[in-house]
């Protein structure tokens, strides 16, 4: 890390791509995602760390990227929603929202699938309890959630709907 | 097969899980200003001055507005329901002499950076004389401005003799039912981007939602502007709910810049703003006096009722006090009715309409006050509600009264058939007994139900487009909004059954200005309605063309001939003569010119259609914390026709759950001098996954609309109308005082006082 005053020229692995961006000290991590390496996908909810639509994963576990200063995030892997596709290809989790109608509006979706996606990789049982309380770690306005509780079960019990 | 009624998955998924929508706060432009809104901090104030030197000295700011920089501007009008004086009592883009709830803008900042924004805007210092705020809508009105009453309206509707009707009477009873303050605020928060374009001398406003059309004139007329000058562009929408959408102060301000400055203006609402500035709904109070004969019978029901509007009126005027006031009666007979809907000022934010707007307050107190006559009658709260349905002969059924605008009638609907449906579907009397057996054994569990009459396809007219080219790719251009809801898909669709051409191939295009000259935009459950009929005849004339060319060129009768997999046929007989549409449309072409054959309609409706149904919450109470767990929630809902079955029960699932939020969870609380108490996501609760439990439908077709041809009714909001009725029904029932719950949301502090009071009795 160079810094100059209150800047900081950072890497940041995203997505296993390594952006150098130039961030102040008090930048978030979302911010940085979407103002400087141009990641949209990862949305901006409530900037306090309650609505989980800016989820992402560092080092493996879910982060609110509002909470997370960009300079807290280098010499870190950090997955986001753009990084799940295969050339296009829909990741397992994003096939089955879109087959168990998981997403209405598709703004908590970008934080729902990075949560889900480390759930269902952690390739341990989950039990529906746990699941659910999981996924109620984000919040969603539109679908009531039962249909994304239906997609990431469908996911870690391996079914191909 | 038709393709209407099949549950297709969207086509709208595939952009939003691969990360690549396109939201506000998505849209960059380079050289772009970020506005920052400075708020008043104080309830109710005069404003004294404001400071702004030294934010203007920080670096990278790069302007600094009051509102005697925009005081040329006028206010923001509305959009629907004008009445009596609610034109005095319009918000300015900025305040001008007063302060009148915590969040008014006062000052606005541009900047390079949005944290510099932000910076400036702390730096921003507003002088303010304070004054006392009016926090209560039932008490007696103020001024709000010289000569203007802080009631500037009230909506009255009655038929038949209430006096009579009471005085003969076997029984009056009054009660009194409050509705608390909440909202539909969506995950995405207001924002814009907009950008005037030199070459073509326009701005072009980029973040557009709801009511494109509208807004556009709408500035336009504020900016002094020529509607040519301004195209608005809808791109995603992180949900709407009637909130998001509507005009506000700060889309004006965006514009205005952008036009002063020529620079793109960039603006991002953060949570706190979103929760003290966009549009707050419900906080009604309803004041009932009811006579009934000795069944239960309703002969005549008086309502007084209170709306707390907030600050200022905004865009949709009297539109929640008028809709309460017109759907209070519900599905019952009712033989004579009158209310009076005061429209009362308040220092909070200003309030709008939120899904299922002045019926989700309404249907609450009207089945609250039918458990509590049966109740007080010891009849059983079912068979009360039976006795007081419209019988099905009845239909189409006028009440006489007009409902936002259009004349009041029911034009179908069989609630007895639907109540019956549901009832056994459930096993109802079984259901009941272990419940009983549960509540002997020690348990605080209880069942509520609530009946409700939805409103939806709100008129008049809706503009479709469809186009198709060469290689017969088709385009729907519509006037309406994507608010997350999946207008795409369900057009298509209908588009696709009459056309026999694959869904997955139409685009949609809805929220563009510059591609449609009108356009009503989505609100009121009023798009499959509208803009569906519209398509679906606008399929049924490019079909008549196309099979008109490919009968020619057969030698064959039009009536003989279908299309589908992309030929024409005869009678859908692959191996018999045939023409591929490709060659059918080209044909067509070839003959009136062009490169895309264009079919126009507009479908029009006077009236709105009605849907209706039944809401069954099961809940569980914990005495040690009153806690409340729905263990089972149900909704049987006639819609008429469904498009994509998926859709509607995903619009019936997310709308209970917002209902559970307002019945049990979500409430803007306010202190004694107008601070606000739930400003952010840690003390305003949305349900989460822990929550919500799985909502069991019933979706039922018995009652087609005769409105529009496919027999369509609005499925959005049917999901969360009786939420609040059935849950506050079912938490009476469980700790065994139906009249207990009078007041939404159910706190556990309220809850627990509750049962408190109860014990000591």
């Amino acid at each position: 890390m160079i810094m100059s005053g209150n800047r900081h020229n950072i890497k940041l692995n995203i997505n296993g791509t390594v952006h150098d961006v130039e961030v102040d000290a008090r930048r978030t991590l979302v911010d940085t995602l979407r103002d400087k390496c141009g990641l949209t996908g990862t949305h901006i909810g409530c900037e306090h760390g309650v609505c989980g639509a800016c989820t992402v994963l560092v080092d493996g576990v879910p982060v609110r990227s509002c909470l997370m200063f960009a300079v807290q995030a280098e010499d870190k892997k950090i997955r986001t929603v753009e990084g799940l596709a295969d050339e296009g290809r829909f990741s397992l989790i994003q096939q089955a929202f879109h087959d168990y109608h998981a997403l209405q509006c598709g703004f908590c979706t970008p934080g729902m699938l990075m949560l889900a996606t480390w759930l269902v990789e952690r390739e341990a049982a989950v039990a529906d309890e746990e699941l659910r309380e999981v996924i109620a770690s984000n919040l969603c306005r539109c679908t009531g959630y039962q249909n994304i509780l239906r997609a990431v079960r469908a996911v870690l019990d391996g079914e191909n709907p | 097969m038709s393709v209407i009624g099949q549950p297709l998955k969207r086509l709208e998924d595939r952009d939003l899980l691969l990360g690549e929508g396109q939201f506000a706060a998505d849209y960059t432009f380079s050289d772009q200003l970020y506005m920052r809104v400075v708020r008043s901090t104080i309830a109710h104030g005069i404003l004294r001055g404001i400071d702004v030197s030294e934010a203007k000295r920080l670096g990278g700011v790069v302007e600094v507005w009051t509102g005697k920089d925009i005081g040329h501007l006028p206010p923001i009008d509305f959009r629907l329901h004008k009445l009596q004086n609610l034109p005095l009592c319009r918000q300015h883009v900025l305040a001008q002499d007063k302060v009148r709830y915590v969040g008014d803008p006062v000052a606005v900042v541009f900047a390079e950076d949005p944290y510099v924004a932000e910076d400036a805007a702390d730096l921003v210092y507003v002088e303010v004389d304070p004054l006392e705020p009016i926090m209560d809508a039932t008490r007696p009105p103020g001024e709000f401005a010289p000569g203007v009453s802080t009631e500037p309206a009230v909506v009255e509707k009655s038929y038949g003799d209430v006096e009579a009707a009471l005085d003969e009477a076997a029984h009056v009873f009054e009660f009194e039912f409050h509705v608390g303050r909440h909202t539909g605020n969506a995950l995405e928060t207001r924002g814009a981007n907009v950008f005037y374009n030199a070459e073509l001398d326009r701005l072009e406003f980029f973040g557009a939602a709801k009511v494109p059309h509208f807004n556009r004139a709408a500035i336009a007329e504020m900016l002094g502007l020529n509607r040519e000058q301004i195209q608005l562009f809808e791109g995603h929408v992180g949900g709407g709910f009637g909130v998001r959408g509507e005009l506000y102060p700060e889309d004006v301000l965006c514009s205005y810049a952008a036009l002063q400055m020529k620079r793109p203006v960039k603006w991002i609402e953060d949570r706190f703003e979103n929760l003290m500035a966009a549009n707050h709904s419900r906080e009604q109070v309803f004041r009932l006096r009811v006579g009934v004969d000795k069944t239960g019978f309703i002969l005549g029901l008086e309502n007084e009722f209170f709306t707390s509007q907030g600050a200022y009126i905004r865009t949709h005027g009297a539109t929640v006090t008028d809709l309460a006031a017109a759907m209070l009666p519900g599905p019952y007979l009712v033989p004579s009715y009158r209310t009076q809907g005061r429209v009362r000022l308040t220092n909070k934010t200003p309030c709008g309409t939120y899904r299922s707007p002045g019926r989700y307050e309404s249907t609450f107190a009207r089945e609250r006050l039918l458990d509590l006559i049966a109740n007080r009658l010891d009849l059983d709260p079912i068979e009360v509600r039976r006795r007081n349905f419209i019988m099905s002969n009845l239909m189409p059924y006028s009440r006489g009264i007009v409902n936002h605008g259009t004349p009041l009638v029911y034009d179908s609907g069989d609630y007895a058939l639907l109540l019956d449906k549901i009832l056994d579907r459930i096993a109802y009397e079984d259901l009941q007994k272990t419940l009983e057996e549960r509540r002997v054994a020690g348990e605080m569990v209880g069942l509520g139900a609530a009946y409700f009459v939805e409103k939806s396809g709100l008129g008049p007219y809706d503009d479709v487009r469809i186009e198709m080219d060469r290689d017969a790719r088709i385009e729907i251009i519509t006037g309406v909004a994507s608010i997350g809801q999946g207008v795409e898909t369900v057009m298509a669709q209908i588009c696709a059954d009459g056309l026999g051409v694959d869904y997955e191939t139409i685009r949609v295009t809805h929220g563009q200005t510059d591609r449609i000259e009108r356009g009503m935009g989505a609100f009121a459950s009023r798009v499959t309605v509208m803009t569906g009929s519209a398509v679906a005849e606008a399929a049924a004339k490019l079909r008549e063309r196309l099979v008109g060319t490919a009968a020619e060129r057969l030698q064959l009768p039009a009536s003989e001939l279908s299309i589908s997999d992309g030929n024409i046929t005869a009678n859908g007989d692959r191996e018999g003569p045939s023409i591929p549409v490709v060659d059918a449309v080209s044909a067509t072409l070839d003959e009136v010119g062009g490169d895309v054959l264009s079919v126009e309609t507009t479908f029009e409706a006077t009236h709105m259609t009605y849907p209706y149904g039944v809401h069954i919450a099961i809940v569980k109470v914990d005495p040690a914390t009153a806690g409340v767990e729905i263990e089972r929630y149900i909704v049987a809902y006639d819609i008429g026709k469904s498009v994509n079955p998926m859709l509607v029960e995903g619009q019936i699932a997310g709308g209970m759950a917002q209902g559970i939020g307002g019945a049990l969870y979500e409430e803007f609380l306010y202190s004694d001098e107008g601070q606000p108490l739930s400003a952010t996501f840690a003390d305003y609760l949305w349900p989460t996954a822990k929550e919500v439990p799985d909502v069991e439908t019933l979706v039922t077709e018995d009652a087609p609309s005769g409105t529009n041809p496919l027999g369509l009714k609005g499925a959005g909001e049917g999901g969360i109308n009786a939420s609040g009725a059935a849950i506050a029904s079912a938490v009476g029932h469980a700790i065994g005082d139906p009249e207990a719950i009078t007041r939404l949301p159910i706190s556990p502090l309220r809850l627990h006082e509750i049962i408190k009071n109860l014990r000591s009795e």
